[in-house]
């Protein structure tokens, strides 16, 4: 991909791991194909604001990321970059900053599922590429400015959540 | 404090640069525009856009103003995150770890409705 401006690291990543009892291949499984069962119902962005009805993850490369309302409408959240099971996932999130799909913003959410002794798996997310916000953060600015900023969106993806 | 305004700041490529001359420890206007084809005021203009987002807050030494990254600039965008993941990875386990029915249908195994 092109850019026209380097990005580098200016905005250090989020990292979040946890441990499951289970294999990684359950583990891998369970994130993937069966989103839909874990995804939080209030983290969704359907404009219709219609109740989640379903989060998938299309099982391949290029795979789309999205949510499906009760209503039948749907909203993408990203896809996939890298589909590596049991071990490795990396998925495009492309929400902006104004919780809409930007097909032109890409930032990283890579899942790692690493078998530990005993059986279970660590389950390790990184978040990474924040810095590619400020793209196209410019345009978003007059809007999220005058809300409260961050705030101000957390409440706006509620209220869609609602 | 907004997310969104350091993000904003920080789409400009100078004053990126800008930011970047501070990442290695409070510095004055002029040992920033030593290092940069731009003059003192533009680097003062910077700086200034970068400390109205968050980003840059500065300390007087004497008669000079020495600036540096204020660490909270980018920390609502990412803590925000920490408690996205956090929380979903805690759903995550749930559901992993949730005894799986034996192959009996079962209506309540379709969606954990998660209520607060």
């Amino acid at each position: 991909m092109n850019t026209t401006v380097p990005t580098a690291a200016y905005v250090e990543p989020v990292t979040r791991s946890v441990s499951v009892a289970a294999t990684p291949a359950r583990a891998f499984e369970v994130f993937t194909t069966a989103i839909g069962r874990w995804w939080l119902p209030t983290h969704s962005i359907l404009a219709s604001k219609s109740p989640q009805a379903a989060v998938t993850i299309e099982p391949r490369v290029g795979g789309r990321w999205y949510e499906r309302g009760e209503d039948g409408s749907e909203s993408d959240w990203g896809h996939v970059l890298a589909w590596e099971p049991p071990r490795r996932l990396v998925l495009a999130w492309q929400l902006d900053a104004q919780w809409e799909f930007d097909p032109a913003l890409v930032t990283e959410v890579e899942v790692r599922f690493d078998a530990e002794p005993g059986g279970g798996t660590k389950v390790t997310l990184e978040h990474r590429c924040l810095e590619r916000y400020g793209a196209g953060a410019e345009t978003a600015r007059s809007g999220l400015a005058s809300e409260g900023g961050w705030s101000g969106l957390l409440e706006r993806f509620r209220q869609r959540a609602g | 404090m907004a997310y969104s305004n350091a993000f904003a700041a920080l789409a400009d490529p100078t004053r990126r640069a800008v930011f970047e001359r501070l990442r290695a420890g409070p510095v004055s206007v002029g040992e920033i525009a030593a290092g940069l084809p731009v003059s003192r005021p533009a680097v003062s203009q910077h700086l200034k856009s970068l400390r109205e987002a968050g980003l840059v807050r500065h300390e007087v030494d004497g008669t000079r103003r020495l600036y540096q990254v204020d660490p909270r600039g980018l920390g609502e965008l990412r803590s925000w995150l920490d408690r996205f993941w956090s929380d979903s990875l805690a759903a995550f386990k749930a559901e992993v770890e949730r005894p799986r029915p034996q192959a009996a249908p079962s209506r309540s195994s379709s969606r954990r409705k998660a209520s607060r």
